[in-house]
């Protein structure tokens, strides 16, 4: 029995125990909040070996403190102040960076208050095994709680609060410690506070309190100029004024104050959303928001204001007559700004760099008819800055000096990886040892007087282009932890390890409960060469009466993970598997992933079962869902499957039931289609790599596409959709299902005007098997690969498919537009997605196998957890994509051996001075430019390159037009960023253009 | 957008400072109020109402006379100023009505009923603040009240709200708290461990149901302690009174001082 008891709260110190406050609703009642609060003596100050709080069992910091800091000879405890981990939060994080630290919850609370991302990376930090953080419940301490006085700001009480729970500390340490009789006394560790608010500083040494600066606590400590770069750029608020400030003329706007923001949102008189870079273009982006069809314009520096791609914006919209089109040009950030100096005392105002983009905007715009408007407007306020650090390479040409051995400061310019973030000026001592490195940079702030946002260094990643130092890059661009699993995490897995079996059958056995016994069925698995984690297997045989059984069989991961524990928190952190061209990083620990979990042949493995009996024409007559194990007898590439399927000669078992399948599987594609499935695609390419050791490419092709490969992707959505359907049925509220909605007409707009211009084809959006009929008539006879290329320009017009949760939305917009599925979610891969692993929770429990989690009939829990994993499915196929990317670069740069390759492209853009192309072959994308004059036709999708004499007819090219192109990879010189080039070969030879 | 309010910390603290299975400050005041037979003022952390109780007396209304047993009224009045919004509840209010039967049906199994036909006790609630677990305090300050009239009861009865964030069970729940949880109410009789009423306006999973049950049933008996701590002292002072010489204000003071003494004897 847990011991229950009444808390006493003093009346008489009404004051200090109880709070009220007003606030005001959402409707604009003003309500009167009276809250209790109850003081206690038992909250524990988390020194090891404290004789005052000795009945606590957590410790967390060692009892003489750290004794690494010089100034303090006797051991020491860090108390950071919120600024602290509201500017220095790289600091705090670094390996490098490890003392006691006693965190207050006056400091957690304004950090969550301030910023919810780094609230998030403060809470890992304190979950963190290498960090030695105490959190000091400071306003539930009776001597420690603090009231708000009379005129007092919020943010004075806190600092108060800060002062006293360290006054505190220093008299409780000395108390814990009695001298003892006969022993000199041992002096007491000190408790410094740590701020970067010289009014807090001031006050503390007033009181008698230790107190120092960030950047003065860093200089004494090891490994110092390591850390110091980690230091964010000093604020205005510092006390000494920077030499230039006052006297620097401002370039932006100001932002709005917070408050006329949001007023101005509700009004409606602006509007907010996220802000998003134009990649051809730097001086150009748009904010999609509610209010309109279209994105809104933000064209120039000024209008910008400062948004960083990303950020959430407040963007007060121009009058209509200003409203104008997209550029057309490509304008690169290298070269208008290629002069820039990076050290800021230079004037910024009226220099050549203004000029010039000054003149790239003036650059007559014939801005065409009124269809193509967009609106256009500013932005006015940043509501949320969504800055992380960013991937980089530091610009050679902005150092003042490369000697390696310098150690001088210096101002530089770091180029993010991402074509839609601004160049970074950061201050190091180490740029000459950075460049050619990849480095990570988080961006600290960006004043209006500063063209350029400023950030500082974290850490270098290694050399450019070593394939460590890409592929960490790689990981962090795209948010995607990647850290090796901790103790707790593998904690969780069966002790047995890798001789784990499957307990011989027995009455009793707990794991045998409920569960039916297949492994006598004919079972096999068709995946990919070279799959360790096999999550599905299949089954078909014919049944008496004439019917057909057919199995989906996938492994039963919740039979290990189990919901809340530190694995199941870490795979639902990682939502998902991400595959890189030659890494893998796993959800789930290996041992599950490749070996219990994966459905090997010749072994016994736990299953989640579906079964299905269906007429020969594949009608379902029923479905039932059963817990099992099975032996699968084998496990197929989708190439021997389909020789072993055409093979005349053979008529065992196994190959009949593969046949079977595929003919299942044929008539189920036949159904899906006449419902009106897309068949959508996406540019797939594969990697050849060397051998599994050495990872160098050596080739890039086409994925090709077996009977095999349907056979399995329809029994996959088959199970998919009879799971969706029951869990629904059984949990309405909670019920964890994926939908994909039908992309807005406006989407589409653009691609039938360039069909309609370029080919005479229309392309009907009315509905999804309208526009499965008309893309199946986009056919060019003369060039077969056009059909491809229309689908995945259409791919690209579509929103992307969502998990969401049942109760979340409204019931008629639970449909799958791509599959043309009313209800459909994820129930077949759940080694390599979080969703599944939820999904068959659910389905357990629906079918009585085990009772559901509480977790998982909380609604907002759920929708929680399906928000990070919606975000980590993006991120892992752009991750997976850039990885493509990188890969088709290193092979291209070892199939030409220094010469650049020729291949094919179809024109997909056409720009004032370029075209954008696509390289079916490789599916890369890729930029021509072109330096001369050229006309352009916006209308009509073409540009004409002049002829070199006056008299001969230029050349026109189009959208959709064949060309030839050479593609290499060079480095810009500047900053050894690799990119791919390409220069037209034909019709005309751009490299003297 | 979700509350910017922790409901349970990583350290184990609730927003006000308790941990989980800490009950709030309970406050209890006997004394006598105007002509009442019986009263009680219980103030649960900021959730403060009064009980009054008039009878056993004869039955008004021939209609709603039982000729075996006593009849139980109970009227329940919510004042505007309660809670934080302000707002004028009708006595017809459902919600308020609700409560009042809830109330009415948790005691009548409890008031020893058949001692009184053709009588009736009239129990009057007025909530005076709100923060959370009305209903048991309204119980508890109803079993405080019953005693202080000296109406025999078999047991007393209390009552204890307890709800669940994520997988932890939570004891006593503030509005914030109501506001954010699935929760409900239980009343035991301590004694016999008898549980007189489970009361649930959220769904909450059955599993979790079985915990809270289980924990309340628990609360109820460090409650009993305290409510039986009140009693005793009211009673102690009233005796001290009558020593000195001082008559006490109204009947009920040997009634009270029975009751005690039945109590302790059966409390073996
Ligand atoms: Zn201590």
């Amino acid at each position: 029995m847990v011991d229950i008891t009444i808390r006493k709260r003093p009346r008489t110190e009404a004051v200090l125990t109880q709070r009220k406050f007003f606030k005001k609703t959402a409707r604009g009642k003003v309500i009167k909040v009276l809250r209790e609060r109850y003081l206690r003596d038992d909250v524990g100050c988390g020194i090891d070996g404290c004789s005052v709080c000795h009945d606590l069992r957590d410790f967390s910091l060692p009892s003489s403190g750290s004794s690494a800091h010089a100034q303090y000879p006797n051991g020491h405890f860090v108390l950071p102040d919120t600024n602290v981990f509201l500017a220095q939060m790289d600091l705090m994080e670094s390996d490098l960076f490890n003392p006691p630290i006693i965190l207050l919850q006056t400091v957690m609370e304004e950090v969550r208050h301030r910023s919810l991302p780094l609230y998030n990376r403060l809470k890992a930090l304190i979950r963190a095994e290498d960090k030695r953080i105490w959190v000091f419940y400071n306003e539930y301490r009776s001597e420690t709680a603090v009231i708000r006085e009379e005129g007092e700001s919020p943010n004075d009480r806190n600092d108060r609060g800060i002062r006293m729970a360290t006054a505190w500390y220093k008299t409780h340490i000395s108390l814990a410690r009695p001298p003892v009789r006969g022993q000199p006394s041992r002096p007491s560790p000190t408790v410094v506070l740590l701020s970067d608010d010289v009014a807090n500083r001031q006050k503390a040494e007033k009181e008698g309190l230790v107190s120092i600066s960030v950047r003065k606590y860093v200089e004494a400590l090891q490994d110092t100029s390591k850390l110091l770069d980690l230091l964010s750029a000093p604020g205005s608020d510092e006390v000494e004024p920077t030499r230039v400030a006052s006297a620097r003329q401002a370039l932006y706007p100001d932002y709005l104050p917070m408050s006329t923001l949001g007023a101005g949102v509700k009004s409606g008189q602006l509007h907010q959303g996220h802000f998003n870079a134009n990649q051809y273009n730097y001086l150009e982006g748009n904010v999609p928001v509610a209010a309109f069809d279209k994105p809104i314009l933000l064209i120039g520096r000024e209008n910008m204001n400062r948004a960083v791609q990303g950020d959430v914006v407040a963007v007060e919209v121009f009058s209509e007559s200003e409203w104008k089109a997209p550029a057309d040009e490509v304008v690169e950030q290298e070269t208008t700004l290629r002069n820039d100096d990076a050290d800021e005392s230079e004037e910024e105002n009226d220099d050549e760099e203004a000029i010039a983009e000054r003149k790239v905007l003036q650059a007559e715009r014939a801005r065409r008819e009124a269809s193509v408007r967009q609106p256009t407007g500013r932005v006015v306020g940043i509501i949320k800055r969504n800055w992380r650090s960013y991937v980089c390479h530091i610009d050679s040409t902005s150092l003042t000096s490369s000697n390696t051995t310098s150690l001088s400061q210096q101002t530089v310019f770091a180029t993010p990886v991402s074509r839609l973030l601004p160049r970074i000026r950061l201050r190091t001592r180490q740029a000459p040892a950075l460049l050619g490195q990849k480095i990570l940079v988080t961006i600290d702030r960006w004043d209006s007087t500063s063209r350029y946002p400023e950030g500082h260094f974290v850490r270098a990643l290694g050399k450019v282009e070593s394939k460590e130092a890409e592929q960490e890059s790689l990981l962090l661009e795209f948010d995607i932890p990647y850290r090796p699993f901790g103790k707790a995490i593998l904690d969780c897995l069966p002790p047995e390890g890798d001789h784990w079996v499957v307990p011989p059958k027995t009455a009793d056995n707990p794991v045998w409960r409920d569960r039916e016994d297949l492994r006598d069925l004919i079972i096999c698995s068709i995946d990919p060469p070279g799959c360790q984690d096999i999550d599905d297997a299949l089954h078909a045989r014919t049944l008496p009466n004439g019917n057909i059984e057919a199995g989906v069989h996938i492994a039963d991961v919740s039979h290990f993970v189990h919901p809340d524990n530190p694995m199941d928190s870490e795979a639902a952190a990682r939502g998902t598997t991400v595959y890189l061209v030659d890494k893998r990083i796993d959800m789930l620990p290996a041992l599950l992933g490749t070996n219990l979990c994966s459905l090997r042949p010749h072994v016994e493995r736990l299953a989640f079962s579906v079964i299905w009996e269906l007429t020969p024409e594949a009608d379902i007559v029923n479905v039932r869902f059963t817990k099992s194990v099975i032996a699968s007898k084998s496990a197929f590439t989708y190439e021997e499957a389909q020789i072993r399927k055409d093979d005349p000669k053979l008529d065992d078992d196994l190959t009949k039931s593969i046949r079977l399948l595929n003919s299942l599987a044929q008539k189920l594609k036949a159904n899906r289609m006449a419902a009106g499935a897309l068949n959508l695609a996406s540019p797939e390419v594969k990697i050849q790599l060397d051998s599994s050791e050495s990872s160098d490419p050596i080739d890039v092709e086409q994925k090709e596409l077996r009977e095999t490969n349907s056979l399995v992707e329809e029994f996959m959505l088959l199970a998919n959709i009879s799971v969706a359907r029951k869990i629904e049925e059984a949990f309405p509220q909670t019920a964890v299902l994926r939908r994909h909605l039908p992309p807005p007409r406006s989407n589409f707009e653009k691609l039938q005007d360039i069909l309609q211009k370029r080919k005479g084809l229309t392309l009907d959006v009315s509905s999804s098997r309208a526009l499965a009929d008309s893309l199946d008539k986009c056919l060019d006879p003369n060039e077969p690969a056009f059909n491809t290329l229309v689908r995945i320009m259409a791919t690209r017009c579509m929103l992307s498919a969502e998990y969401f949760c049942s109760g979340s939305v409204a019931r008629d917009t639970f449909g799958h537009y791509g599959l043309a599925s009313s209800i459909y979610t994820h129930f077949t891969s759940p080694i390599r997605r979080y969703a599944d692993v939820l999904v068959h929770r659910q389905l357990s429990a629906a079918i009585g196998y085990s009772s559901l989690h509480a977790t998982l009939h909380s609604k907002s829990h759920v929708e929680r957890v399906l928000d990070v994993v919606n975000r980590r499915h993006r991120m892992a196929q752009m991750a997976g994509r850039a990885s493509v990317e990188f890969y088709v670069g290193l092979a291209l740069k070892s199939r030409g051996k220094g010469k650049a390759t020729t291949e094919e492209a179809f024109v997909i853009r056409t720009f004032r001075n370029g075209l954008a192309v696509y390289v079916s072959k490789l599916g890369i994308e890729g930029l021509v430019t072109f330096k001369r004059e050229t006309q352009f036709d916006p209308d009509a999708y073409t540009m004409t390159v002049p002829a070199a004499s006056p008299e001969a007819v230029g050349t026109t090219i189009a959208v959709f037009d064949k060309v030839t192109v050479e593609i290499e990879v060079e480095k810009d010189k500047n900053t050894q960023r690799g990119r791919v080039k390409m220069t037209l070969r034909s019709p005309v030879d751009s490299s003297t253009l | 957008m979700s509350s910017r309010v922790e409901i349970l910390n990583d350290g184990g603290y609730r927003s006000d400072g308790r941990r989980q299975y800490e009950l709030r400050d309970i406050d209890i005041d006997l004394s006598q109020q105007g002509t009442a037979d019986g009263c009680c003022t219980i103030t649960h952390g900021l959730t403060q109402v009064l009980v009054t109780v008039f009878g056993p007396k004869e039955a008004k209304m021939r209609s709603q006379t039982l000729h075996d047993r006593a009849v139980i009224n109970v009227e329940m009045n919510v004042l505007p100023f309660s809670t934080g919004e302000r707002r004028r509840r009708a006595r017809a209010d459902r919600r308020i009505l609700e409560l009042a039967a809830t109330i009415k049906s948790t005691f009548e199994p409890v008031v020893q009923t058949t001692l009184y036909p053709r009588s009736q006790i009239d129990i009057f609630v007025q909530v005076l603040q709100q923060d959370g677990g009305l209903l048991h305090a309204c119980i508890n300050a109803t079993t405080l009240a019953l005693i202080s009239a000296g109406i025999p009861m078999t047991d007393f009865v209390c009552a204890v709200s307890g709800g669940v964030h994520s997988t932890s069970p939570l004891l006593d729940l503030t509005t914030l708290e109501e506001n954010d949880l699935p929760h409900m109410t239980v009343a035991v009789m301590p004694r016999t461990g008898k549980v007189t009423l489970v009361a649930l306006e959220t769904r909450l999973h059955v599993d979790r149901f079985a915990d809270i049950f289980r924990l309340a049933g628990d609360a109820g008996q460090a409650l009993h302690k305290e409510m039986k701590r009140a009693v005793k002292s009211r009673a102690t002072r009233l005796v001290g009174a009558m020593e000195t010489g001082m008559k006490p204000p109204m009947g009920g003071a040997d009634a009270f001082e029975r009751d005690v003494v039945m109590e302790d004897k059966m409390s073996f």
